[in-house]
């Protein structure tokens, strides 16, 4: 038989004691770390991985909750390195105006019209899968597909199918804190018909975006997509942008400075001209305004007896 | 000493059911917000007290307004939870229907401890107990900061009411 050596059993002791003073100080039960520790930590969807449906130019992994409604007024000013007879590019303004409409919490729908190339567009975007916190699902991730005709007047006559471009994207974010939130997107954008002999009609490209939030209603955001297969003959550069979003309650403000001058997928992964570190800088801004059309439901009614 | 504990434990009340609303009445427009997920536990003999209410769990009509609430003002991901822990006097125990009673203790929004008296009302049947209360809040105790450019307006003081109905432990 083994004896027990007195060390284990000095161990059984003070085990013994503290198992005792464990049960004294249950005993004491104050309520509040009783509540506390019976309350489970929920594991609940992420929200406001990013303060609005677009980082600059692109979108973010956001929608709105159902019912909502979003007037999105999105500006372009020409390039800053243009000179002070052109104001540097606050003479020239590029504009996208665009209503975005939730069906469901994770189902949006948006048309738009760019003044640049006369573009109308419109798009569908579905979160499939969302963050959960807690040790939850690591990320969000959204599907988003587009389609826009460009309208301009040209001298020769073209079909409307050669109008037409389309664009295919996943968008996965992640908010690594409640400031920092870093999103990935893989897209393709297919254009029917091409400027050049040169020109690719399938662009794959990858983009990353971010945001840090500086305060509690501001944060700074950059925006980069890199293009795998686009051609180098004409200008064209990847896209870039740094900016700042302002939160003023039903409204997002973001100001920033970028080398694209579209506003559509189409227009600044695939076709930016603008060198950003050769001045070709626009000034823009998006200013998007949320109404709620339908209300989330009546708030539940007091308890009876009270 | 083996006993004590025990009593007391027998005499501890959970909460079945909840009730929490906010209510901010503002020149601009009202704000409600009500809340089924809070927790409460009550000890009648002693008159102890404790409510536990998760930030998140408050429901607005607007979507994007429950953000912001959680979001910017109350920062529910650093604070999770509002409490108060105190003891509720005044009251007997033995008394049938709605009487009196005054609770005094530690408030915790946002962070922010502050000592609180809330009068309420308490009604004690056997196995059952049922709680209420409405109070006035100031944000700014609790460092809530509301923004001056901010198309929700927000009263200073917002009007919280609060149900609680507890079975024996």
């Amino acid at each position: 038989m083994r004896k027990i050596n007195p060390n284990s059993r000095r161990i059984l002791f003070s085990i013994g004691i503290l198992l005792l003073f464990n049960l004294s100080t249950m005993a004491q039960d104050d309520l509040l770390e009783m509540l506390e520790e019976e309350q489970e930590p929920e594991s609940t969807p992420v929200s406001a991985t990013f303060k609005s449906t677009r980082i600059i130019n692109g979108h973010s992994i956001e929608t709105r909750k159902a019912g909502s409604m979003e007037v999105i007024i999105q500006h372009r000013f020409g390039r800053i390195n243009s000179g002070i007879e052109n104001f540097f590019g606050l003479d020239e303004a590029y504009i996208r105006i665009g209503l975005d409409f939730s069906l469901t919490d994770k189902l949006t729908v948006g048309i738009g019209r760019s003044s640049e190339k006369a573009t109308y567009d419109g798009f569908l975007k579905y979160k499939f899968l969302e963050q959960k916190s807690n040790g939850g699902f690591p990320f969000t991730a959204t599907a988003f597909f587009s389609a826009a005709s460009d309208t301009r007047d040209r001298p020769v006559e073209v079909d409307f199918k050669h109008t037409l471009s389309y664009v295919g994207e996943i968008l996965i974010a992640r908010k690594f804190s409640p400031g920092f939130s870093l999103q990935m997107m893989p897209v393709w954008v297919h254009r029917n018909l091409v400027e050049t002999p040169e020109d690719v009609n399938d662009v794959f490209a990858l983009g990353i975006a971010g945001r840090q939030k500086i305060s509690r209603r501001s944060a700074l955001t950059f925006e980069y997509y890199y293009q795998f297969n686009n051609t180098t003959d004409s200008p064209n550069y990847n896209s870039i942008g740094l900016g700042i979003d302002i939160e003023t309650g039903g409204h997002v403000f973001q100001i920033h400075v970028t080398n694209s001058r579209g506003m559509i997928e189409k227009e600044f992964i695939a076709d930016t001209d603008g060198d950003f570190w050769d001045g070709d800088i626009h000034i823009g801004f998006n200013l998007i305004r949320v109404f709620q059309l339908k209300r989330d439901g009546k708030p539940p009614k007091p308890m009876e007896g009270y | 000493m083996a006993i004590l504990p025990y009593v007391s434990v027998a005499q501890q009340y959970k909460s079945t059911e909840s009730y929490i609303r906010f209510f901010s009445d503002a020149p601009l427009e009202d704000i409600e917000a009500v809340n089924e997920k809070g927790v409460s536990a009550f000890n009648v003999e002693t008159g102890e007290i404790a409510f536990s209410i998760p930030i998140k769990g408050f429901q607005f009509a607007k979507s994007l307004m429950q953000e912001h609430f959680n979001e910017n003002f109350m920062e529910s991901d650093k604070y999770p939870r509002a409490t108060f822990k105190g003891k509720i006097s005044g009251y007997d125990q033995n008394k049938s229907g709605w009487q009196p009673g005054t609770a005094n203790g530690t408030m915790n929004i946002h962070g922010v401890e502050k000592e609180l008296k809330i009068d309420g009302e308490l009604q004690i049947s056997d196995g059952n107990v049922k709680i209420k209360s409405v109070f006035p809040v100031t944000v700014a105790d609790y460092e809530i900061e509301i923004p001056k450019v901010v198309f929700y307006n927000i009263a200073e003081v917002v009007e919280v009411t609060i149900n609680f109905e507890y079975a024996k432990n």
